[in-house]
């Protein structure tokens, strides 16, 4: 009986393992298939992959992306880590409220607000700034809520140590706390770039039509076609996302376990 | 802990409080915070003529008005196109959890080590963009003429959010004592009554907020309609995101999108009493 049902529970989990898993092993084969219709399997090749390289349009589309996930990462990481300590150091309630509610509400509030700030408001052109801005205020959050947790699991005897000895609120900073919330900012980073390099939602109501980044790409070509140059940016992109999520998990294990 | 946090205070002055807290304080007020309020005034406001809104100089009577609401409430298509962004919303948590709970299960019951691979699994389809995934069913349900079906749309939804249902149930059930199984069966109650009468109810905090990290995204979701629906499988944020792009009526976007946060905040508010109720039930159990 045990064994029964210990069996099922296993056929069952695998099932949907496989689910998660087969649609995006079909995009990732499919970008080495030899014909122009992703509809059955012809022979290998990379062609597609050079296609890629020769598309001036999605580069230039990837430049934007990395460009705006490098400065957004690096401003959300300062701004959320501040958020972090003072969310755990001060009894300030509304704090978390400001600080956690844009990462749970749904994406397109945030979008549509953000677009009629931009244009009625500041009257802005939209397109790389309203962008970086954007990126940032959704990223402030999961730097913070990762800072946060670090710090919770730390022996507050350190600063108090820190403070007896007569270190300045600064010293202390400087010396104890920076070293000890490094991995918790590099998983901050990390995270940061990855959800920036891959946000639809928010871009797609703030860039305007002058800048396009790479998810912006894909969707007008998703709209038209499916071709396998889709499943080529597709498979790089899931390499790089991966390369980043498996990084940041290395470094702060028990605030990925918990999921966003 | 408000001790240990006074501790922690009295160390720093006002102004390192400041230093620190102010400016992601600052950014996000002028970011997030005076944003959401504009749209709540947009709401209020006239269309301008080529989009945008009729400026505030047009004077009082002609820049402001109730007519975006007016508009909603005449005309039942609003109505209809909430309710089945709720239908949508409702199926794609129900078939989450009945997908998550398998997977959730095992990986509470196995052995430490291998939790956390198992726990990463379920996170690293995640990682790949979010296009890329409804990219992936385009390419699945396209030759099955499954394309542009509300069943594309569901498919779609549940793929996305799945990994939220997972990690929230796998955290409750992980905490369950074994003990309380095991009293069950020693009292006599079969693998399928253990389930029903006690790991279930106990799960129920994880389920809410499971559901409401499923449901909550859902209800604002227009990309998977957009690109997995036909023309009839419209929801509330592809209504939104036509007036703010396409018929650049931004106070009725604006009145939609707040007609949407209140749908949110009742959910959220639904999920948060029932996971609190939940606990007292824990509570009571053990």
């Amino acid at each position: 009986m045990r064994r029964r049902s210990q069996w099922i529970l296993w056929a069952a989990s695998l099932a949907v393992y496989a689910f998660l898993y087969v649609p995006l092993a079909v995009v990732v084969i499919f970008s080495f298939n030899d014909s122009m219709l992703n509809a059955e399997w012809v022979g290998f090749t990379l062609a597609w992959y050079e296609k890629l390289l020769g598309d001036g349009e999605m580069l230039r589309a990837a430049g934007n992306s990395v460009a705006i996930a490098l400065l957004s990462s690096s401003v959300a990481t300062v701004l959320g880590a501040m958020a972090g300590i003072a969310m755990h150091r001060y009894r300030m309630p509304w704090l978390p409220l400001l600080v956690l509610t844009p990462v749970a509400m749904p994406e397109i509030l945030l979008g549509v607000s953000l677009l009629l700030f931009f244009r009625q408001v500041l009257d802005l052109t939209l397109g790389f700034f309203s962008i970086l801005v954007a990126h940032i205020t959704f990223s402030i959050g999961f730097v913070a809520v990762i800072v946060r947790a670090r710090l919770a699991g730390m022996d507050e005897g350190v600063f108090e140590a820190a403070r007896d000895l007569g270190a300045t609120p600064w010293m202390t900073f400087r010396r104890v706390t920076l070293p000890l919330i490094l991995p918790a900012l590099v998983a901050g980073f990390l995270m940061s770039f990855t959800l920036s390099i891959d946000d639809f939602v928010i871009t797609f109501f703030v860039a305007g039509v002058g800048v396009t980044t790479l998810p912006l790409q894909i969707y007008s070509m998703i709209k038209v076609a499916v071709t396998p140059e889709v499943n080529a940016v597709s498979t790089l992109l899931m390499a790089l996302t991966l390369t980043m999520v498996l990084v940041a998990t290395r470094l702060a294990p028990d605030v990925m376990r918990r999921g966003r | 802990m408000d001790e240990r946090r006074e501790a922690r205070e009295s160390g720093s002055g006002g102004w390192t409080r400041w230093a620190v807290a102010g400016p992601p304080t600052v950014f996000l007020l002028a970011f997030f915070l005076v944003p959401a309020f504009i749209v709540v005034a947009a709401s209020f406001r006239e269309p301008g003529e080529f989009g945008g809104l009729v400026p505030l100089a047009a004077g009082w009577r002609a820049a402001f008005s109730m007519e975006a609401y007016r508009f909603l409430s005449g005309d039942l298509v609003y109505a209809q196109i909430f309710a089945s962004s709720f239908a949508v919303a409702f199926a794609t948590t129900l078939i989450c959890v009945v997908l998550a709970y398998p997977l959730a299960w095992l990986i509470a019951r196995s052995p430490r080590r291998r939790r956390d691979l198992l726990v990463l699994l379920v996170i690293l389809p995640f990682a790949s963009n979010f296009l890329v995934r409804i990219y992936a069913w385009i390419m699945l349900l396209g030759p099955a003429n499954l394309l542009y079906t509300p069943f594309a749309v569901i498919a779609g939804m549940v793929y996305v959010h799945l990994p939220f249902m997972v990690l929230p149930l796998y955290t409750n059930l992980e905490k369950h004592d074994p003990a309380l199984l095991e009293a069950a069966q020693d009292l006599g109650a079969n693998a399928w009554t253990r389930f029903w009468r006690v790991t279930f109810p106990l799960s129920l905090p994880g389920i809410y907020s499971g559901s409401a990290l499923v449901f909550i995204p859902v209800l604002g979701m227009f990309a998977v309609p957009e690109l997995l629906g036909g023309t009839g499988d419209i929801l509330i944020g592809n209504l939104i995101k036509e007036q703010f792009l396409d018929n650049r009526d931004w106070p009725l976007g604006s009145a939609l999108s707040i007609g949407l946060t209140i749908a949110v905040l009742a959910c959220a508010g639904i999920a948060a009493a029932g996971a609190r109720r939940g606990l007292q039930g824990t509570e009571a159990v053990s």
